[in-house]
């Protein structure tokens, strides 16, 4: 079997060319939809990408566009970023952010220098430092401003990372369970053979 | 009875939507039955959550 069939596969009574498959998942991590776009599969990856970067803008405005952020410093150890980024390269001003906010760290006292300044208005930046859990620091602030919006946000970007995780798999090997749908070409090729033989 | 206010219950429907969506369609090529799967899908959810929600409320009757 050449690389041509491995890359084919039969579902729901279609044949899909998923074309290069690490190809196809990396255009799916960075821009959800845009694999299956890349696959000729249109209609799935207009589903993708609406429904995901929908629930990802929706839960960043819902969260104060504060929600997204990448930090791990003792007291705000950030572990959702991990998930939204999940949502691909949207998430990446976060990971810039992160980085400055790392080199402006004073790492003895843990404080942020003076002279930081987050880049683009501040988007996506994460908390001036020290965040303490007990104390009023600026994680505390955007709480306060948006109360349930703030952990609705976050978790509504958590989901909308998780669920490209999903997209990104079936870019790189078609749908994730084949119930009664559709089967692999090669199981349907050999069954037909089977058949002619019988 | 609630100890937040119904509307909360907002934030329940971009979610379902989305989920049974993509749950759907990362199951089948076919465009009819990605939306058959999302329907069964977002069904599914919902009453798990109904049933979480009586077993809570029940349990609240009691408390």
């Amino acid at each position: 079997m050449n690389q041509e069939d491995n890359n084919t596969i039969s579902v729901d009574g279609e044949l899909v060319d998923l074309r290069n498959r690490p190809l196809a998942a990396l255009l799916a991590w960075l821009i959800p939809g845009a694999g299956h776009f890349y696959q000729g599969r249109i209609t799935k990856a207009a589903i993708f990408f609406t429904c995901i970067m929908s629930t990802w803008i929706l839960g960043f405005a819902v969260g104060g566009s504060h929600v997204v952020y990448s930090s791990w410093e003792p007291g705000d150890k950030r572990w959702h970023y991990y998930l939204q980024a999940g949502a691909g390269m949207i998430s990446f001003p976060a990971y810039i952010q992160g980085r400055r906010m790392d080199d402006a760290t004073d790492s003895f006292t843990g404080e942020t220098k003076s002279d930081y300044e987050p880049l683009w208005d501040g988007l996506m930046a994460p908390p001036v430092r020290p965040v303490i859990e007990s104390d009023a620091d600026e994680v505390a602030a955007w709480y306060a401003q948006r109360g349930a919006g703030y952990e609705m946000g976050t978790w509504y970007t958590v989901i909308a990372g998780l669920l490209n995780i999903l997209v990104i798999y079936d870019a790189y090997g078609g749908p994730l369970s084949v119930p009664i749908s559709g089967r692999k070409k090669d199981e349907v090729d050999a069954d037909e053979s089977d058949q002619d033989r019988e | 009875m609630l100890s937040i206010s119904p509307t909360y219950m907002l934030y329940y429907l971009p979610l379902i939507v989305t989920v049974a969506l993509v749950f759907g369609a990362t199951r089948h090529e076919n465009t009819t039955l990605v939306l058959n799967h999302a329907w069964q899908t977002a069904k599914w959810i919902t009453g798990f959550m109904g049933v979480i929600f009586a077993v809570l409320y029940t349990i609240s009757l009691f408390t």
